[in-house]
């Protein structure tokens, strides 16, 4: 099938700033009264199916030191391997189960989401692709928002055979996707994030 | 039933014109230096991790969320400064409205002060002015706020460098990998192109794309101007829905 040509460009990116804290979390950034809760902030009910995680990461810049004033983004499917939709801006009104999640980095340059463990989701050759959350990253130096995945490191089988994964091709790249698993009641997910150096992070062009 | 988005090899996005945005690392804005990526991107198909993103209602968006001049106001007063509606229609690439999208926007205040813990600028922070807001775009797409017009200001990366009047939005799409934040400029503002920022942009067309155009229809008389931003997404290719060349 032939396709018409986009009649259109995109409007280009810039940097969101030191300040993108304002904008998106402002609760975080102590601007209290104008949103109830910072949109993205809860992304779990009493309702919401599923095993529930938390995933920690903690982003770092090429020099080592963390990126304390980031902005970060989680979109994941359902226990099923669903994305759902739709949701409110205010999290307080949300379904039990969004898949979206926003979050700032602290003065430590980590960031966490209560979450669930998402299902398998079907990649482009319908099958399934490994449990992952999609992760998009701005800040200050970020000229356009970085985009990446977390995986987990107990799906070692199906992370084997992931569409994405796999395109990868030094297998030492592909470890700074995994997140490493710390057992407890809620088990928590920690990924390192390196915006560059040695372990710099595969980021995506989708 | 337009909005639907299937996987697939149709119905993906147009791949991205990486060489119209800025690339990750722009000496001229040095904060890039130690925070861009080195190595190339892997390129990646869409699968519905990348084509389905999140969605919001109306319901929850306040009478006053896109009204900055009233929505930070601590005794009653409006915040100081030129006032301002600042509207525009969000479109993909095919020139489609994007209907009910989130845009988010946040700015320094009139004085180029931000509301930030980390600011240092002596311009003064206004007490009734708190610098975010948003608002859900229309059927036919179209979103709009009052503000005041924010100021210039100084920011430590050459010894006197100044960011010229902008405001910063952010916006959804209905795809995660629609997502964009960028930055809107004012028509005629000779600061635009003294800029390390808007500089980090080298097609000359596509910071055109960020200025935003007095508007002599839309102003509120004896009240506000209006300056027009009209946001482009990555638009998708066509897709067949039930037999029809959906989108067209």
């Amino acid at each position: 099938m032939l396709h018409p040509v986009p009649t259109l460009k995109e409007t280009p990116s810039q940097t969101a700033g030191p300040y993108v804290h304002i904008g998106l979390t402002p609760n975080f950034a102590e601007i209290k009264g104008v949103y109830d809760a910072d949109p993205g902030s809860t992304m779990l009910t009493p309702d919401t199916k599923g095993d529930r995680i938390t995933i920690v990461g903690k982003i770092f810049d090429g020099a080592g030191a963390p990126v304390n004033d980031a902005l970060v983004e989680l979109w994941q499917a359902d226990g099923d391997g669903s994305y759902v939709a739709p949701m409110a801006p205010n999290s307080n009104s949300a379904p039990a189960f969004t898949g979206w999640g926003r979050q700032p980095t602290n003065g430590d340059g980590v960031f966490s989401f209560e979450t669930i463990k998402p299902g398998p989701v079907p990649g482009p050759d319908g099958k399934p692709m490994a449990p992952h959350v999609n992760l998009w990253i701005v800040a200050r130096g970020i000229n356009i928002g970085l985009q990446t995945r977390l995986y987990f490191e107990d799906e070692a089988e199906a992370n084997g055979q992931d569409y994405v994964l796999n395109k990868i091709m030094d297998p030492r790249r592909r470890l700074t996707l995994i997140a490493r698993k710390e057992a407890g009641d809620v088990p928590r997910y920690v990924l390192e994030i390196n915006l560059q150096g040695d372990k710099e992070t595969v980021f995506f062009d989708m | 039933m337009s909005d639907i988005i299937l996987p697939g090899a149709d119905g993906v996005l147009y791949q991205r014109d990486r060489a119209w945005h800025p690339p990750a690392n722009t000496p001229g804005y040095k904060s890039t230096t130690f925070r861009a990526p080195r190595n190339a991107l892997l390129s990646l198909s869409g699968t519905a991790s990348e084509l389905t993103g999140p969605t919001f209602g109306h319901s929850a968006i306040n009478p006053l969320d896109n009204d900055l001049i009233r929505n930070y106001s601590q005794d009653g007063s409006e915040a100081i400064g030129q006032r301002l509606i600042v509207y525009g229609q969000v479109l993909d690439e095919n020139a489609r409205a994007v209907p009910n999208t989130l845009v988010e926007f946040w700015q320094a205040n009139a004085g180029g002060r931000y509301r930030h813990k980390k600011e240092a600028y002596l311009a003064p922070i206004d007490p009734n002015f708190g610098g975010c807001g948003r608002a859900v775009t229309d059927e036919n797409g179209f979103y709009s706020f009052r503000t005041v017009k924010p100021g210039a200001y100084p920011w430590p990366n050459g010894v006197n460098d100044w960011r010229p009047a902008h405001i910063h939005f952010s916006v959804f799409g209905h795809a995660f990998a629609q997502r964009l934040i960028t930055q809107m400029y004012f028509e005629g503002d000779p600061m635009i192109w003294q800029c390390p920022i808007v500089g980090s942009i080298a097609d000359k067309s596509a910071i055109d794309q960020l200025v935003a155009r007095l508007d002599r229809h839309n102003t509120t008389p004896m009240d506000a101007l209006a300056y027009r931003f009209d946001i482009v997404l990555r638009g998708r290719r066509s897709t067949m829905f039930e037999n029809k060349l959906e989108g067209n």
